[in-house]
């Protein structure tokens, strides 16, 4: 049994420890926003918090997680009103959408801890999650529009 | 005194009014029969037939949705709308009814077959410079090869004066320069045979020549370019401003396949110039259109593929090789920027690796141990963790990594053996949990 949080309610989940914790979120606990996408961290598809910081779940295993927080796009707000969810959503970014889910979990780690990124810093910190779509001028608008949002100021990009 | 003043002014346009009206009159030629023209040499329709395309006819002669010839193209010139005459060799509503003589008056003077003036909007001016021969080949290709078809184009849409026919002739007199095309006793026979054809059939000076206010092309500025249906005729003169000159071979490709290597296609308005007319021409025309067209051009024989201009736009076609980063680069944006970016300052469970421990130690195992095997929640920060990338990279690619961090963030001299003992942490190592 590993014991874990995720998106704030306490969660056991038998199973090995190996397991990765995308495959614990998704099929044990049937989580299903986060996806897989490359499987060895590379892509950033599968991303979600863990401790606040965006982590790849797919290459982290349930034993390294015991005893976190984890949050997954589902949690990230109860209503699905973070400021990033609402610039995603009024630039309509996502084309086919497989990736967003990792772009937004990224995107508000990067605003927690560098709430008025530049651009350079959003490439920084954005360049490990993939867009096969190629909607990259528009996650880095969102990103900018949602740092907007959050601080009052529009100096940021 | 005042009265001899007015009455010889009165005289003086009395005289001018008469001449002028000798001058614009045009007598009808008489119409032909239906059956007047049976046959034709089969060899002189197919000359005549190239010569029509060459000259693009059809494309001015046939409306969006209309039958081949029958006219009723809209032509917007500056002074109003101009509807294309229908030229099939329809009698009544075509040209059946016209004699040889009566086209080759209308080819070489823009007059009808009933003696009214014709709009420059068609390029008599042009066509004047063409043998009777190759204008009765246009002739005999039409009234054989072209099916007769009833239709009578739109009314043309142009105010008064300007529709007034007969004031045509004034626009003539100031304006057209009628006659055959006189050879340049200076040039060759295919530069000759290139202009023949440029100047006349083919009028290349009807879009690439500017007109006055008049709509009369500039003859001073001949192929200067000028604006066509809101597209640009380029220059075909020496201040054609391309990178590469236009020279033989380039107009030859264009006018014949509609492509020039080295400045691009033949699209708007030259599409139907290229693609329904002047590449049907034989391959000795072609070839005499483009050394006349280079000439004019002032195009050299020196091989564009070589010029400077061509060179250095192929080298700014390379990517910026900054672009390209080493693997180690690559796969840190990819792999471990994600989490490991700082800004203003370092921040706790952001550990920065240009400083951090591992990066700076005289061996890399550290390093090495956290990128295969992860830190987990019980190390490190609590409820942080860090994947292993085990399963993930290569040992090449976790000593690129390493390589990477080691050189360019700590600044620090090259581990020697590195992908080696990634190897022997891989398979050796104790693992981290």
């Amino acid at each position: 049994m590993i014991d874990f949080e995720i998106n704030g309610r306490p969660v056991s989940v038998d199973a090995d420890p190996d397991t990765p914790l995308l495959w614990a979120i998704r099929d044990e606990i049937g989580l299903t926003g986060t996806k897989f996408g490359c499987g060895i961290g590379m892509c950033g598809a599968c991303t979600v918090h863990v401790g606040g910081r965006a982590t790849r779940s797919c290459i982290t295993t349930l034993s390294d997680v015991e005893g976190t927080n984890v949050t997954t796009i589902e949690g990230l707000d109860a209503e699905a009103k973070h400021p990033v969810q609402d610039a995603w959503r009024n630039l309509r970014v996502p084309q086919c959408g497989y990736c967003q889910s990792g772009q937004i979990m990224q995107a508000a780690a990067l605003l927690q801890d560098i709430p008025n990124p530049s651009d350079e810093d959003i490439d920084a910190v954005m360049t490990g999650n993939l867009c096969r779509c190629m909607t990259y001028p528009r996650i880095r608008q969102a990103v900018r529009d949602a740092a907007t949002a959050m601080t009052g100021d529009t100096n940021n990009g | 005194m005042l009265k001899q003043v007015v009455l010889g002014g009165l005289a003086v346009a009395v005289v001018g009014a008469i001449g002028f009206g000798i001058y614009a009159y045009k007598p009808a030629y008489e119409p032909i029969a239906a059956d007047q023209n049976a046959e034709f040499d089969p060899l002189v329709v197919e000359r005549g037939r190239i010569l029509a395309a060459a000259g693009y006819c059809a494309t001015c002669h046939t409306a969006a949705d209309g039958e081949p010839y029958a006219g009723n193209y809209a032509m917007e010139t500056g002074f109003g709308t101009i509807y294309s005459t229908n030229l099939t060799p329809d009698v009544e509503t075509g040209i059946g009814a016209y004699s040889k003589e009566a086209f080759r008056r209308a080819m070489h003077e823009g007059v009808d077959r009933e003696g009214r003036h014709l709009f420059p909007a068609f390029p008599y001016d042009h066509f004047t410079k063409m043998t009777d021969d190759d204008v009765d080949a246009i002739y005999a290709y039409i009234m054989t090869d072209v099916a007769p078809v009833k239709a009578t184009p739109t009314e043309n849409e142009l105010p008064f004066p300007l529709n007034q026919r007969f004031l045509q002739a004034g626009w003539k007199l100031l304006f057209a320069d009628f006659g055959r095309y006189t050879p340049d006793a200076d040039q060759s026979d295919e530069w000759n045979r290139g202009a023949y054809l440029a100047e006349g059939i083919t009028h290349c000076g009807a879009c690439h020549t500017p007109r006055n206010a008049l709509g009369a092309e500039i003859a001073s500025a001949q192929f200067e370019g000028a604006e066509i249906d809101r597209w640009i005729a380029p220059a075909l003169t020496a201040d054609n401003p391309s990178s590469v000159p236009w020279n033989t071979s380039e107009f030859k490709s264009y006018l014949k396949d509609g492509v020039a290597t080295y400045h691009g296609i033949a699209a708007g308005p030259m599409g139907p110039v290229v693609h329904a007319g002047v590449r049907e021409l034989p391959e000795a025309d072609l070839d005499a259109l483009s050394v006349y067209l280079a000439d004019k051009v002032g195009a050299g024989d020196a091989d564009p593929a070589q010029s400077d201009a061509v060179l250095a736009s192929l080298d700014s076609n390379r990517p910026d090789p900054k672009y390209r980063r080493d693997l180690g680069a690559r796969l840190y944006a990819t792999a471990c920027a994600s989490c490991h970016y700082n800004t203003q300052q370092i921040a706790q469970g952001r550990p920065d690796l240009g400083i951090n421990s591992s990066t700076n130690l005289d061996t890399p195992n550290n390093l090495i141990h956290v990128i295969l095997d992860g830190v987990n929640g019980p190390e490190g920060m609590a409820g942080v963790v860090m994947p292993g990338f085990r399963t993930a990279l290569t040992d090449t690619e976790v000593a690129a990594i390493a390589a990477y961090l080691r050189d360019a963030r700590a600044g620090q001299p090259a581990w020697p053996e590195l992908e080696a003992t990634v190897a022997d942490i891989r398979v050796n190592g104790p693992q981290a949990h």
